[in-house]
């Protein structure tokens, strides 16, 4: 069987039996930080190709097609020219935080990566607060885009990311809340143990209506967070060229390009590992048979299958509703979501104390 | 793995991207030309300087969403223990939401939720 389950305790117990654990520990190390770059790679190549395949599928035309079998290297191609120009750095622009900004970008995408089970037992650190902490680091991503809008030192920039941040830090707050009613009813911030209690259905189904409601809310709160449409005013191009990374170029704005798509990767994995049982198969209560036909598709095409069906989601959003203004945004979250989702944590209180849930 | 992880994951990203830029750095030619240094704008000489005034609200939000993120923050343990605590923690979660959703209301009340 070509599954994922295993192999990590495997390797750890051979590294542990055949080295010391100095050094076991910092092979385990590489090996973390090699799977950890070829991830985004790869993530990168496909989410991007995946994005322009389903916009052109959407408005019915072809979309990349000339560079590999169906465009497949179009995005390959793409890379090797950011690569190739020049990242100039505005004179005016503050150097130092210019040039560290899509470092801290990038190294907050990479830290998300830590708490989320890609498969069974394939987890990088099973830590025992994991919903807090994805909520605390992703947070942080906002400093990042903060940081290259100010030191551009260009108007587009610096209105983006003040948008941004707006946006961002608004839309935390009905994301959070909406997590927590999961916390709620699992009674744990542990991935594992919320991925467990899944076992005999997935929260989306078990949990009744406020969970259905706190999962609306979740994925419009994450494309808010992500900066993707409608809610993508810091990166608006009719109105500020490109938001925040408007003097970026070359290697620097594929960074920030790429940083864009590993985050709403990263937000896809938590909403399908809080709502839709992460690699949990389809488990229907008491029915052995069918749980055990189920279990025979491996739990790393369920957990990819899932985030990648959000992927599409959020993608689809994209060339389904127009862009929303500023107002209307702000609007939104602290008039409607907020409320709904502070009554929702209420309602799923009382509804996880008596019981009533599957 | 442990905490350790976490550096590992920090070394990645500062390999990843630094690897990016310094490949990019390595490959290409630089060219001098003044007009390459400036911001962009439209493509006319930039005019002004970008250090403007920017909308009151976006403080005013910044502050609104101080009050409620320490609000979530006091939610998260509450929210595990809330299920074996059971009646006496969701009474005190009304407390908790009811004195805060005034303080929305006031703010509201206030304008502060008006985007003029």
């Amino acid at each position: 069987m070509f599954s994922l389950e295993g192999i990590t305790n495997t390797i750890q117990n051979w590294l542990y039996s055949t080295f010391d654990p100095t050094f076991a520990l910092l092979i385990e190390c590489a090996i973390v930080i090699l799977l950890a770059i070829g991830l985004f790679a790869a993530l990168g190549l496909v989410l991007v190709l995946m994005e322009r395949k389903v916009a052109a599928h959407i408005q019915i035309r072809l979309g990349p097609n000339r560079v590999g079998p169906g465009g497949m290297f179009q995005t390959v191609a793409d890379t090797i020219k950011l690569i190739l120009k020049e990242g100039l750095v505005p004179d005016l622009a503050d150097k130092f935080l210019f040039n560290l900004a899509p470092f801290v970008v990038m190294i907050v995408a990479m830290l998300l990566l830590a708490p989320i089970a890609f498969a069974k037992n394939f987890q990088i650190w099973d830590i025992n607060i994991g919903v807090l902490y994805v909520s605390a680091v992703s947070s942080l991503s906002v400093i990042g885009i903060l940081m290259a809008g100010w030191a551009s030192n260009n108007k587009y920039s610096l209105l983006g990311a003040m948008r941004s941040g707006a946006q961002i830090v608004s839309y935390e707050l009905s994301a959070g809340l909406s997590v927590l009613t999961v916390v709620v009813l699992t009674g744990s911030l542990q991935i594992s143990d919320i991925i467990a209690s899944q076992a005999d259905g997935w929260w989306l189904f078990k949990g009744h209506i406020p969970v259905i409601i706190a999962f609306v809310i979740f994925i419009i709160a994450v494309t808010a967070e992500t900066n993707r449409a409608p809610f993508d005013l810091a990166e608006a191009e009719s109105e500020l060229t490109a938001g925040f990374h408007t003097e970026y170029s070359g290697m620097r704005f594929a960074l920030f390009f790429l940083a864009e798509y590993i985050n709403i990767f990263i937000v896809c994995a938590i909403g399908a590992t809080l709502f839709l049982g992460g690699w949990m198969p389809l488990h229907i209560g008491h029915w052995e048979g069918f749980n055990h036909i189920m279990d025979y598709i491996p739990s790393s095409i369920w957990f990819m299958g899932k985030t990648f069906f959000l992927i599409f989601l959020i993608m689809w959003f994209r060339w389904t509703f127009p862009r929303l203004r500023v107002d209307q945004l702000l609007n939104l979250e602290w008039k409607y979501l907020l409320p709904i989702s502070m009554l929702n944590i209420i309602l799923v209180t009382v509804i996880a104390i008596l019981g009533w849930h599957f | 793995m442990g905490a350790v992880s976490l550096i590992a994951l920090v070394i990645a990203a500062i390999a990843f991207s630094g690897g990016g830029i310094l490949l990019g750095m390595i490959l290409l030619k630089k060219s001098k030309n003044p007009q390459k240094g400036q911001a962009y704008e439209c493509g006319i000489p930039t005019q002004t300087s970008p250090w403007q005034q920017f909308h009151v609200g976006y403080y005013l939000f910044a502050l609104l969403f101080l009050i409620f993120d320490v609000e979530l923050v006091f939610m998260y343990p509450w929210a595990v223990v809330v299920k074996k605590t059971g009646m006496v923690a969701l009474f005190e979660i009304l407390v908790f939401i009811f004195i805060l959703f005034m303080g929305f209301l006031y703010a509201h009340k206030k304008g502060a939720l008006k985007w003029s």
